[in-house]
């Protein structure tokens, strides 16, 4: 509960925080995708029967919160933490840094899928701009994943 | 006995192994719920998981939105109180301005009335509207939407235009008991038929996810220019014609693009249009049912009536026989002589016709 409760909890709770429609001196509040910290750090803690299946939820949380197409979250933020859990044997241990451009590919790969999606589905591919509006704000929670990597990864080998 | 005592004592389940499994189920079913995705049968109804979760959504989103909301009342009573000299100054000046325009309105809508009277022009009807709020707001690149605080027991339907005090704002498209969503022109699924107020040529403002929407298709050879109003052309019937839309502009991407009118304030009460388009104007059972349905058969004979209609049918059956019967004796008879001279044939009234010795008559 600890390590996946609180802060699946706490990340649709700021997920629906920062979409209020609050604009000051014309500037509106970002809308990072907080679950992607969840996506990637998860599995670099210790795998878990119960991740995925919140992370499922939380991905389709964030389908009807916004509007989207149901499903397309939910199957980015799987693909992240089934990335991360193929590769999490050669991960641990390794410097931050590498963990940050480890982040960045994981981040990049799921907004390549989002805009494949919605390409795909809608017929008109979404904005470039747009997306790395969004998708600055989500590398920028980097640090939130390292600190819940460092809090929880306990490094037992029975888990590898 | 306890299940670690059992046969299963030494059994051990990878973990990493049950989480891929778990992971490849998840995706699978994601692409499942992909694929199932699509729009409901009915126009009027949100996906029912949809629009159960907008309900709960939209309580949440009000309460959380009613501080910011009081907090940007205050800040504009402030800045009323400081500014207030100033926004006096700017108000005089632009009453200045709009008091021409004013007379130049008058004088139009009269010779407008004129002209429409005129030409017996059929004008749209004045269409209701219901008042909202905005709760919570998506600006991601894949869905830029709103929840409103107006819903299906207001009178909202899908494909309902909404407007800010500036101008057009997005569609509804969906709406639930006491919320509805509406998708702004900014969503990478908008598709608005709009018109160049200068040239009155036609275009598709198309929603990118970018603050600001494409014009595409436009028609016509140099019909768009920097500074150009766009406004809703109505074709189609799924909007009202002559809505403001936003001014036309250059993008980076050599595109041209529209500055929303709705962009230049934050979004938060806006106007439901109760408008119809002409799908839901129409009664889509009466225009599928075969041409002749709607005529309806008599009702059966009374007793008195069949009677007569049989004695009616009787003695024409009988007139019509008799009329044959005289007929076959007419052609069985051998035909007559002509006896009498030319010149008093020429005198005489013309012989009843063959087989009709009494002149045709009955």
């Amino acid at each position: 509960m600890q390590w996946i409760g609180y802060p699946a909890l706490i990340a649709a709770a700021v997920t629906i925080l920062f979409a209020i429609p609050l604009r000051l001196f014309g500037l509106t509040l970002p809308e990072p995708v907080w679950p992607m910290v969840l996506a990637f750090a998860w599995p670099l803690i210790r795998p878990s029967m119960l991740a995925p299946v919140v992370l499922f939820g939380l991905g389709l949380f964030l389908d009807f919160f916004w509007g989207g197409k149901a499903g397309m979250w939910a199957l980015n933020l799987l693909l992240i933490y089934g990335a991360i859990l193929l590769a999490s044997k050669y991960l641990a241990g390794q410097a931050t840094i590498v963990l940050f451009a480890l982040y960045v590919a994981s981040t990049g790969l799921a907004f390549a899928v989002a805009y494949f999606v919605t390409r795909g589905s809608l017929g008109n591919a979404p904005n470039l701009l747009a997306i790395m509006g969004q998708m600055i704000p989500t590398l920028l929670l980097f640090p939130l994943a390292g600190w819940l990597i460092e809090r929880f990864d306990d490094a037992d080998v029975r888990f590898r | 006995m306890a299940f670690r005592d059992g046969p299963f004592e030494n059994l051990k389940v990878p973990l990493a192994w049950t989480a891929a499994v778990m992971v490849v189920g998840g995706i699978v079913a994601a692409i499942m719920l992909l694929l199932a995705d699509r729009p409901p049968p009915s126009v009027d109804d949100l996906q029912p998981a949809q629009a159960a979760f907008d309900t709960a959504a939209g309580t949440t989103g009000g309460v959380l939105a009613a501080p910011v909301r009081w907090t940007g009342d205050a800040v504009d009573f402030v800045k009323g109180y400081f500014f207030a000299v100033s926004e006096n100054r700017r108000l005089r000046r632009e009453l200045a301005e709009m008091s021409a325009w004013r007379d130049d309105a008058l004088a139009l809508k009269n010779l407008n009335a004129r002209y429409e009277q005129l030409l017996g022009l059929q004008t749209e009807p004045p269409i209701e509207m219901t008042a909202g709020r905005a709760i919570t707001d998506a600006r991601g690149p894949f869905a830029r939407s709103r929840l409103l605080n107006v819903g299906a027991a207001k009178g909202v339907r899908v494909g309902n235009p909404v407007l800010s005090e500036h101008g057009l704002v997005g569609r509804i498209a969906g709406a639930a008991g006491g919320y509805s969503r509406m998708v702004l022109l900014t969503d990478v699924a908008s598709r608005i038929p709009v018109m160049v107020e200068r040239t009155d040529a036609r275009a598709m403002l198309t929603g990118d996810g970018s603050r600001s929407p494409r014009l595409d298709y436009v028609r016509g050879q140099g019909s768009v220019q920097d500074g150009d109003r766009i406004l809703t052309s109505g074709d189609g019937g799924g909007f009202p014609r002559g809505l403001p839309v936003g001014v036309v502009a250059k993008g980076v991407d050599g595109s041209w693009r529209v500055k929303l009118y709705s962009d230049r304030t934050a979004i938060d009460y806006v106007r439901v249009l109760l408008f119809q388009d002409f799908g839901q104007l129409a009664d889509q059972n009466a225009l599928n049912a075969p041409p002749l349905s709607s005529l309806k058969t008599a009702p059966p004979p009374t007793a008195a009536q069949a009677a007569a209609i049989q004695d009616v049918a009787t003695r024409r059956a009988a007139a019509v026989k008799a009329a044959a019967d005289r007929v076959r004796a007419a052609n069985a008879a051998p035909p007559p002589v002509p006896t009498a001279t030319p010149l008093e044939a020429a005198t005489q009234p013309a012989a009843p016709a063959a087989g009709t010795p009494d002149g045709g008559r009955e």
